[in-house]
């Protein structure tokens, strides 16, 4: 085999396992789902296999799937603006640290060490009603009954932030360290102010890590079902717990395909125009 | 129209000492090169006056005005940086524009200027593009045209053209030469190139290890260099041990045990005295080879037999065994080099000498 001939190929071995995963325990499985949502639970508990539109009708016919579809963007848009404000300093902090971001940047991933569902319970212990912040609020006299601040939609919202600012930091990160130091010597030397050569270059050449965080922040804040299951109240639903409701609680598998699907294509949509905006390349850049 | 002055500057970093105690005067349009290996406090000086490093004690001067506590960006410098720093997401012409930003300067004039600036760098048409559009001495252009279009009062470049290739970096030292008399700003460079140092400046600061060495005009330093450092780092220098024996205001006589008496005027040799040890300073250029029994006028003559022979197309470098000692001599090549192993005499004009004083 000629040497160009095996660099052609190379590429392809190379990426075999991968395609072979992705096929089998991605794109098959999102089939059957695509077929699932075709059929329909029957009264007796058993599915009937065929051809039938009853839970599309009712997925996108539906006023209060629609509200919860809308709710979940508006959450997953909120976390992600706040992610935003509190990781860009952040990860502006630990890139113009000299020496030791390393260290920071461990700190920064120290929680992926604990499981999600344990870091998000841990706010009962601090937020509940007998929790850190009304025991101390209580011994001070601040208070004479414990208020509960638990179980609404704020509390989902800080639980995902939580669980999705170190996302939004690492992509901020590895933006802006990326950036020639000298650049922001440059503008001053120009006559730009500190912050006025923030806001010309340095602030724009990190857009495409703001924008990766972003979206991750996004679709990982909008397709959640347990934040909203530990700390949100009954109204406080995401769509992800409408699916988990149909799948695991109703073992509503039809229905419960639909809903994803649905969920899924929205998410993908939005994908496709912040690609369209913004452009995957940036994004890959900002990824690093 | 500018000048600089460092006074009793020090700078630690730390325990580190990366500048000791460093007074420096530059004139009002002087170009004026701080020349040392990396790590000879070069860069520190430089970023100092930039006001990118805030000195550890001393003052910086500009027009007599101690700058110390002013912000870079009140200094109204034109920084041009190793690495050009042109902002990727701007074109050229709102590179060029940047400075003029936050310069109370109408549309209209600031349009004009950056025409004239990328005039003067000649990339005239390259205002629409992307600097990654650009080759390396084009962004380099760019990059001066950034800092010269704000009329600094100082223009610091560090170290502009080792980022380019050879041939490029011989045209970009005439260009900028060109643009910095034009424009006849106080410029600051710093190099570790010696023959960049030679062509382009009216003052060269040599430095070594945070100390400055020697301050004079590249004619100065080159041929009556200040110490054995200064003899090494611009050029090639044979440094051999030697008495002075007698000394007067024209002429020092100088007693070496390989040459024997030699004759070095005093304007080479200022800090020799009489009666002490002196080291005489023979460059490789002035040191001819001549076949083994070739004779020549007014120059003394030792023999020696080429130990390696350093071929460089238009010039060869030897090293010469004579007696104890090996010596270095760079010739330009008449027909052909000397083989290793072949006897020769080696000559050179007393004149030529430079002398130390012993340390």
């Amino acid at each position: 085999m000629s040497v160009e001939a095996r660099e052609r190929k190379q590429p392809w071995i190379l990426l075999t396992p991968a395609l072979t995963s992705v096929t089998l325990l991605l794109f098959v499985p999102l089939l059957f789902i695509v077929v699932y949502s075709f059929w329909l639970r029957t009264a007796t508990g058993a599915d009937d296999p065929g051809f039938h539109l009853d839970n599309w009708q009712k997925a996108l016919g539906d006023a209060f799937y629609r509200d919860i579809l809308l709710s979940t963007l508006r959450i997953a848009a909120i976390t992600t603006f706040f992610c935003a404000l509190m990781g860009y300093p952040a990860a502006y902090f630990i890139a113009r640290s000299k020496g030791n971001k390393a260290i920071l940047l461990l700190l920064l991933m120290l929680p992926f060490w604990i499981s999600y569902i344990i870091r998000t319970m841990s706010w009962i212990n601090i937020l509940g009603v007998s929790g850190a912040l009304n025991s101390a609020l209580m011994a001070l006299g601040v208070i004479t009954e414990p208020i509960q601040m638990l179980y609404n939609e704020a509390t989902v919202i800080l639980g995902l932030i939580h669980y999705l600012l170190p996302f939004m930091v690492l992509n901020v990160f590895v933006s802006l360290d990326g950036i020639d130091t000298n650049l922001e010597d440059a503008a001053n030397s120009l006559g730009a102010t500190r912050w006025q050569s923030f806001l010309n270059v340095t602030l724009p050449l990190s857009l495409p890590g703001l924008a990766a965080g972003g979206l991750l922040c996004f679709v990982l804040g909008a397709g959640t079902y347990i934040t909203p299951l530990v700390l949100g109240g009954p109204r406080d639903a995401m769509f992800a717990n409408l699916v988990f409701e149909a799948i695991i609680t109703q073992l509503n598998w039809p229905l419960g395909s639909a809903l994803s699907l649905m969920l899924l294509a929205v998410l993908g949509v939005l994908v496709m125009i912040y690609n369209r905006y913004l452009g995957m390349t940036q994004l890959m850049k900002g990824l690093g | 129209m500018s000048t600089v002055a460092l006074e009793n500057v020090v700078k630690r970093f730390g325990t580190f000492t990366a500048v000791h105690q460093t007074s420096l005067e530059m004139d009002d349009g002087e170009f004026v090169t701080l020349l040392g290996p990396s790590g000879c406090g070069k860069t520190t000086n430089l970023r100092m006056i930039a006001g990118l490093l805030d000195p550890t004690e001393g003052n910086i001067l500009i027009n007599g005005q101690r700058i110390n506590d002013v912000p870079i960006h009140k200094r109204n410098l034109g920084i041009v940086f190793q690495n050009y720093a042109l902002f990727p997401h701007k074109t050229v012409a709102e590179n060029v524009a940047f400075g003029l930003k936050y310069r109370d300067v109408s549309r209209a004039e600031m349009e004009e200027r950056v025409r004239r600036a990328l005039d003067l760098v000649q990339l005239p048409d390259s205002g629409a593009k992307y600097p990654k559009a650009l080759s390396g001495g084009q962004q380099q252009r760019i990059a001066l045209a950034r800092a010269i279009v704000i009329e600094p009062s100082v223009l610091l470049l560090d170290e502009p053209l080792s980022a380019l290739d050879a041939n490029l970096r011989e045209d970009m030292r005439i260009e900028l030469k060109r643009i910095q008399d034009r424009i006849g700003v106080t410029t600051v460079f710093v190099t570790h190139d010696q023959s960049e140092a030679l062509a382009m400046s009216d003052k060269i600061v040599v430095m070594s290890a945070g100390h400055v060495e020697q301050v004079g005009t590249p004619e100065e330093v080159y041929n009556a260099p200040g110490s054995e450092f200064v003899a090494n780092f611009l050029g090639a220098s044979n440094i051999l041990d030697g008495t002075c024996e007698q000394a007067d205001g024209t002429a020092v006589l100088i007693d070496v045990p390989l040459l024997g008496r030699i004759t070095v005027p005093r304007a080479k040799a200022p800090a020799v005295r009489p009666g002490a040890g002196a080291k005489l300073v023979l460059r490789a250029e002035k040191l001819v080879l001549a076949g083994e029994d070739a004779r020549k006028e007014d120059t003394i003559s030792i023999p020696g037999v080429v130990e390696t022979v350093d071929y460089q197309g238009q010039a060869v470098r030897y090293f010469v065994r004579s007696g104890e000692t090996q010596l270095q001599a760079i010739n330009m090549i008449d027909e052909r080099p000397f083989a290793k192993g072949q006897p020769v005499s080696l000559h050179f004009r007393q004149r030529d000498c430079a002398a130390l004083g012993a340390e």
